[in-house]
């Protein structure tokens, strides 16, 4: 949408959309440490790429930060005990993708101090680039942002691309959501250790961390931590999503337009979650792999709503339980913000390392609003920020016209709900694009 | 905690507050009180020619949709619209019958809301006009409101009115176009002149199509082409001559400013791209000047907009965004 601010001060892109934040729940809440639970759930696939391969029998004893599934190949990241205890089963398990795959079961041990014994990842002095990168991907380190992308291929572009620049993506546009904005308030030293360990592994001389305008305390502490032997400059984004897509945080901090069907390597840029760089920090401070992270655990069917650390493979029940329980009137409950988060409907489901937040929502939900016919009034061309069509889009979903989507860069729709959002006749539009990509994968399955 | 009764619905899953039927009912209150003004200058007969058009759509809608669309507020709207562009005296009947063709054969046989290619409002105007063509061209005079109820109003259906010559006139551009004479800027910005009962205010049009453009309910692009296109291009024909009617008059004259601000504007039956809104607008006022100024009819609105709600696919195909990360490219509507 056309904004005067925007065009005034820049660090913005165009098109976009303005729902309420509602991150006032957990903006203030400091982060806490959830206890142990009495078992966690690790799937073998929280990552993008090859699932895992489990090295663990079950009854096996396992310590905090044992390798539990070795990655399978190069896109393929490690699992980890996140607790001590004793492996209880290898098997069938509720997935948040809304599958059921392949999860190792550990029962914790009540009596274990959880300490971790001497240091599993090396210590970060020293290390050339090559190391680092082997390092990070033995801790299991991937994107906490949502996609859970293995961080070690990021840092390994390959050697025909020329990488200048790292962002770091502080923007965290999804309403309620506050993991980010909390690491970066409260460990934002962190933030710029793993700043620095990127930009060694990478070879970079620059960094920008982006973070949206409503975070002005997280600005201030990144700001006067930022340590003096780096370039990195902290910048405030326009507030409006889906700024935290990498194309549009690319767009805003540089201008730059990553070409249809690229990376963003491409335009010379790797962009890191800032949660997901204070993980890197983190493994190699502490020597232990990513055995857990920070989630917002918020909504208004949350009766105390928190930012948490817990456990990977803590489950959902369990979390929800250390927060107080659901409310009442508690109807819906989504991995991720409400714009692009999956919904869930197992308690035992367990939070894995791609999972943001979790956020309870009361009310009717979407399917209960009226629909009405399409009028072609265009807002959703003036909402979607990699200018699609998704009035034309729309029509051709349901007719069923998937190769005709194709041509119409549906490929470039990245789903973020901007045009579903704004429709005033409630047609489901990024909803009926997932389940066409779907059935576009399936027919280029069938056909190659 | 049981957990079956959680819902399972994909993203996103806020939603913006506005709605279809939000934007349809908002739309007919702005023309609020430019129909209030018209039954204070014509007479509160008007609101009886305004109310019959309505009914005569509702009824329709009703009939071919069944009564869950009614309430989206479109069909309600398409016969406050069609009234607005009625003469005063204009008799019932034919009011609700042209309701009836707006509805009927504006939008139930292509499929109902959002899949007609023609204002059905303008569809059920030049229905009135080829059907009725004297009714539709008696204009009853502006004089003291109240309670007067002018002209063949209750004529009986399917009887033709008596042409009461006594009390009708001529409107602002029939007297230009039969007669050489301007009329006034101010009584054209005010409604005090003859006209259909809605079009003559051009103040409260604007104002209620102001409040429209700021809710993001119309898109702007459209009547400002529109204007910009009838102000240079009459501006221009003035210049060379004379005789011709001037910008201002041009602009404040006849359907033009309900035309572009609430017909042309309908979302169903204009392009949905910015660079496609411009070239529809642009489209529409230079055929206004064309008819008006070379036509055989004294307006031509009407005619403009209907013949530029055809070419809306065609500009929206040459007109698709460019996709970002990419240099643009021909897309197909």
């Amino acid at each position: 949408m056309f904004s005067l601010v925007d065009l005034l001060t820049g660090n913005g892109f165009a098109h976009g959309v303005h729902p309420p934040d509602s991150k006032e729940l957990t903006e203030a809440v400091p982060i806490r440490r959830m206890p142990f639970p009495e078992e966690v759930v690790l799937p073998v696939r929280q990552h993008a790429g090859k699932p895992a391969v489990p090295i663990v029998r079950p009854g096996d004893r396992v310590e905090r930060g044992d390798t539990v599934a070795e990655a399978d190949g190069f896109v393929s990241a490690p699992v980890h005990a996140s607790a001590a205890g004793t492996v209880k089963e290898i098997g069938w398990w509720p997935h948040p993708d809304g599958s059921t795959d392949r999860a190792i079961r550990i029962a914790v041990d009540r009596w274990s101090p959880q300490i971790p014994r001497p240091r599993i990842v090396p210590r970060w002095e020293g290390l050339a680039a090559d190391e680092v990168v082997r390092a990070v991907q033995a801790a299991g380190v991937v994107g906490l942002g949502g996609a859970a992308f293995p961080t070690h291929v990021k840092l390994s572009p390959p050697d025909d691309v020329d990488i200048e620049l790292l962002i770091v993506n502080g923007a965290e546009c999804e309403p309620y959501l506050t993991t980010d904005h909390r690491t970066m308030v409260e460990y934002p030293e962190r933030v710029h250790f793993g700043v620095r360990v990127m930009m060694r592994a990478l070879g970079v001389e620059q960094a920008v961390i982006g973070v949206e305008k409503n975070k002005p305390d997280a600005i201030e502490r990144l700001r006067e931590t930022a340590p003096g032997d780096l370039d990195v400059e902290v910048v405030g984004l326009t507030v409006k999503y889906p700024q935290g897509a990498e194309k549009m945080l690319i767009k805003s901090v540089t201008g730059r337009e990553v070409p249809s069907g690229k990376l963003p390597m491409h335009v010379g840029v790797v962009v890191q979650n800032a949660g997901s760089i204070a993980t890197i920090a983190e493994v190699f401070e502490s020597g232990l792999p990513l055995v857990e992270r920070i989630v917002t655990v918020t909504g208004p069917g949350v009766r105390r709503p928190s930012n948490l650390i817990v456990p990977v493979g803590t489950r959902l029940r369990d979390a929800l339980d250390f927060c107080g329980g659901l409310a009442d009137d508690a109807t819906e409950i989504l991995f991720g913000g409400p714009m692009m988060g999956v919904p869930q409907s197992d308690l035992d489901v367990p939070l894995v390392k791609g999972t943001t937040g979790v956020v309870v929502l009361t009310g009717a939900g979407s399917a209960e609003r009226t629909a009405y016919p399409c009028i072609r009034c265009g807002t959703c061309l003036e909402a979607c920020p990699v200018f699609l069509n998704p009035q034309r889009l729309g029509r051709l979903a349901r007719a069923g016209r998937y190769e005709e989507m194709a041509e119409s860069h549906l490929d470039d729709c990245m789903l973020c709900g901007s045009c579903s959002y704004v429709c005033p006749s409630n047609i489901p539009l990024s909803q009926m694009f997932a389940l066409a990509k779907g059935q576009l994968r399936r027919l280029r399955a069938k056909a190659a | 905690m049981s957990e079956a009764r959680f819902e399972l619905t994909a993203s996103p899953r806020l939603k913006a507050p506005d709605s279809t039927a939000r934007i349809m009912w908002t739309v007919s209150a702005t023309l609020a009180p430019a129909t209030l003004a018209a039954a204070w200058l014509f007479g509160a007969g008007v609101l009886l020619v305004v109310a019959a058009a309505i009914l005569g759509a509702a009824a329709t809608e009703r009939l071919f949709e069944g009564a869950g669309t009614l309430s989206d507020g479109s069909a309600v709207l398409t016969g406050l619209l069609l009234g607005l562009t009625l003469p005063p005296g204009f008799p019932l009947w034919m009011s609700a019958l042209g309701g009836a063709a707006a509805i009927g054969f504006g939008k139930a046989i292509f499929g109902g809301l959002g899949q007609n290619v023609f204002n059905p409002a303008l569809l059920g105007r030049a229905f009135l006009q080829a059907a009725f063509p004297t009714a539709i061209t008696t204009w009853a005079p502006v004089g003291p409101g109240g309670d007067a109820v002018r002209g063949d109003l209750f004529a009986f259906p399917f009887t033709t009115p008596e042409a009461a010559d006594a009390v009708t006139g001529a409107t602002p551009l029939g007297l230009m176009k039969f007669e050489g004479v301007a009329t006034d800027a101010v009584p054209l910005l005010l409604g005090n002149t003859t006209g259909s009962l809605g079009e003559t205010s051009a103040v409260l049009i604007l104002a209620g199509g102001a409040y429209l453009a700021v809710k993001r309910y119309l898109d702007w692009r459209i009547p400002a082409a529109i204007f910009l296109t009838v102000a240079l291009v009459s501006g221009a024909l003035h210049a060379i001559d004379p005789g011709s009617p001037g910008p201002l008059f041009s602009l404040l004259s006849g359907g033009l400013v309900l035309g572009a601000v609430y017909m042309a504007t309908d979302p169903v039956t204009s392009p949905v791209t910015k660079p496609g809104a411009w070239i529809f607008g642009i489209g529409i006022g230079l055929l206004v000047v064309l008819i008006r100024v070379w036509g055989g009819l004294p307006e031509g609105v009407m005619y403009a907009i209907l013949f530029m709600n055809a070419l809306v696919p065609f500009i929206g195909r040459a007109t698709q965004p460019r996709v970002f990360g990419t240099a643009g490219e021909e897309g197909a509507a």
